[in-house]
């Protein structure tokens, strides 16, 4: 595997009306657990479905009813933990923590403040090539997620949904190690990323199943070197956090626009009030979010229906012996292995069916041309269509069919193009279909010295002209070409018109 | 430690219980009762000593990631003040 060291990016520096500032953002990333049942019932957890109706006697806390654990959400607590080189913690306990909301029947939230089941970890947030941030991460722990509020169905009510309610959630706490607003994207991205290669997280933004809270503050040159050397948070200035974003624009556009605002705040003299504020994306500012201000002491006490959870080594050890292999070591591989760019290997293995698509196109086929057929020609096509890397009607089987014409030099790269698009369209296999139509570039030289023959005899004059400009010698190259319906192979062709003029 | 009739009140309030003013002093007080006996309690030494989650030797009990229940929106808004077209109707909370 290629040993890949990075730099670590320069934070971003906004200038204020007296002097510079730069960033300080840390995360919360609610990520939902991929799984059938929910967390503590046995509800399903299948979005869309007619409202109220994935919901148990336990989801809508109806008195006497007592939580039991779906221990498969430990597991993929457990196995998101180990993707992130984290701590695993056998020992973990569930807190309440307690408001009320209307999407929150039991007026208390099942968290794990005091002993969550996953410690610090990691996460590396490549920038560009040779440049990345390593995130630590704090915490993960497991909680329920809440219902659903609509409020446009009726002037004077809001509609509940329960069927979210009690959905495991894993909240992932990153350290205040990001510096700046594309720095942010890119972790959710990453981490995004790792999730779904894990199957522990679909990782869909649109609806809600990956969402952040953003915690930023701003402080001056220096400073952030400071708190790094000490870990005291004194160095750092008041954060705010910015709740519930759903995708990587806002939250960019939310950290930049926070940012400034509480510059400006500081350089009126004034003071950051630590507190949270929501993103409102149509007027492209955060606003505070007083109401949950008010409700900010949530009483966390150990939830007296539920033992600890205590979990084996054995059973922590088996789950690692079944991970993955995750984005990082892919892409080294595939630049170690195949011969692709960094940039090539980013996009091959950004999705984990794309990756798989590629290495099978590129098993025993030359590595950098699968690369270009899968990214230039397949990529864009399903792009320009609006496809999925599973919906794509040219079979990897296809493509690699296709590819091993052109390494055998039947066709052309100009007749493979002609090709796929046929496939696309038609299927069939590449072999019979070329056949079928034709489509064979001519490797006989004597078939295309009778041709060259011809086109020098029928014109006397370029062959002069050509003589005294071996430039002009392409003329030639492109009559016989077109002489031979195209199916000449132009390196052939190229190296015996050569010949014939004497250059 | 002893609890005024300002944290009194602000308790009920986070636990959406209605006191009368004329009965705030009267719950302090008894709030404040109970804190000094946690506060007796607090003189045992427990150094060391792991908390009791259980009398007898237990193992949080597990469930499979199999779908048991649901499917019953009739029954699940029954006690329901109000209900529409599937939903909870409450009165409308918009942040």
């Amino acid at each position: 595997m290629l040993d890949l060291t990075y730099e670590a990016p320069k934070p971003k520096v906004i200038a204020g009306a007296k002097h510079d500032w730069e960033l300080v953002i840390g995360m919360e990333i609610h990520a939902q657990v991929s799984s059938n049942a929910k967390l503590f019932s046995g509800a399903s957890t299948a979005f869309g479905a007619e409202p109220n109706s994935n919901v148990s006697f336990v989801d809508c806390a109806m008195p006497g009813m007592l939580p039991v654990i779906n221990e498969f959400c430990v597991a993929q607590a457990v196995r998101t933990g180990l993707g992130l080189k984290a701590r695993i913690n056998l020992f973990s306990a569930f807190d309440r923590k307690n408001y009320f909301y209307p999407d929150l029947p039991q007026g208390y939230q099942i968290s794990q403040l005091y002993h969550p089941i996953v410690g610090e970890g990691e996460v590396l947030v490549e920038l560009a090539p040779g440049i990345a941030r390593l995130v630590r991460i704090e915490r993960i722990h497991l909680e329920q997620d809440a219902g659903k509020s609509i409020h446009d169905m009726d002037p004077n009510l809001s509609f509940v949904d329960f069927n979210r309610t009690g959905v495991a959630l894993m909240e992932i706490v990153s350290r205040p190690d990001l510096r700046g607003p594309e720095e942010a994207a890119a972790y959710v991205a990453k981490l995004r990323q790792i999730l779904r290669y894990l199957g522990t997280c679909d990782g869909n933004m649109q609806n809600g199943n990956l969402r952040a809270d953003v915690n930023v503050s701003v402080c001056r040159p220096g400073d952030y070197e400071r708190y790094q050397a000490t870990q005291d948070f004194g160095h750092l200035g008041t954060r705010c956090e910015i709740k519930n974003m759903n995708s990587m624009r806002f939250i960019q556009q939310a950290i930049d626009y926070e940012a400034r605002r509480q510059i400006a705040i500081l350089e009126d003299g004034g003071k950051v009030v630590q507190e949270t504020r929501l993103y409102d994306p149509d007027r492209g500012e955060t606003r505070s979010m007083r109401s949950k201000e008010e409700a900010h002491d949530y009483r966390y006490f150990p939830d007296p229906d539920l033992l600890p959870l205590e979990i084996e080594q054995d059973w922590v050890d088996d789950i690692a012996a079944s991970m993955p292999e995750l984005p990082d070591a892919k892409k080294a591989r595939f630049m170690a292995d195949y011969g692709v760019t960094d940039y090539d290997a980013n996009v091959l293995t950004a999705e984990l069916d794309a990756a798989a698509f590629f290495e099978s196109v590129a098993a025993g086929r030359d590595g950098k041309q699968a690369a270009n057929w899968v990214i230039n020609e397949l990529f864009g096509r399903l792009n320009k269509q609006g496809l999925t890397i599973a919906e794509t009607p040219v079979t990897a089987a296809q493509l690699g069919g296709i590819l091993d014409l052109i390494a055998s030099g039947e066709i052309s790269g100009k007749m493979a193009k002609d090709l796929f698009e046929i496939i696309w369209t038609d299927g069939g296999d590449p072999a019979e279909v070329a056949a079928a139509r034709g489509m064979k570039q001519v490797t006989d030289t004597g078939a295309i010295e009778v041709a060259v023959d011809e086109i020098i005899a029928a014109n006397p004059a370029q062959v002069e002209k050509a003589k005294a400009n071996p430039k002009l010698a392409g003329w030639f190259v492109g009559q016989v070409i077109k002489a031979t319906g195209g199916k000449a192979n132009p390196a052939a062709v190229n190296e015996i018109v050569a010949k014939k003029l004497g250059l | 430690m002893s609890i005024d009739i300002e944290t009194a009140r602000r308790v009920a309030h986070l636990a959406r219980i209605r006191v009368d003013e004329a009965d705030l002093p009267a719950l302090a007080g008894e709030l404040s009762g109970i804190l000094s006996f946690m506060e007796q309690l607090n003189e045992v030494d427990v150094t060391g000593i792991e908390p009791m989650t259980s009398v007898t030797p237990m193992r949080l009990k597990r469930r499979e990631d199999v779908v048991t229940d649901g499917n019953m929106q009739q029954q699940v808004l029954s006690n329901a003040p109000d209900a529409r077209e599937g939903f909870f109707a409450v009165p409308k909370v918009v942040e």
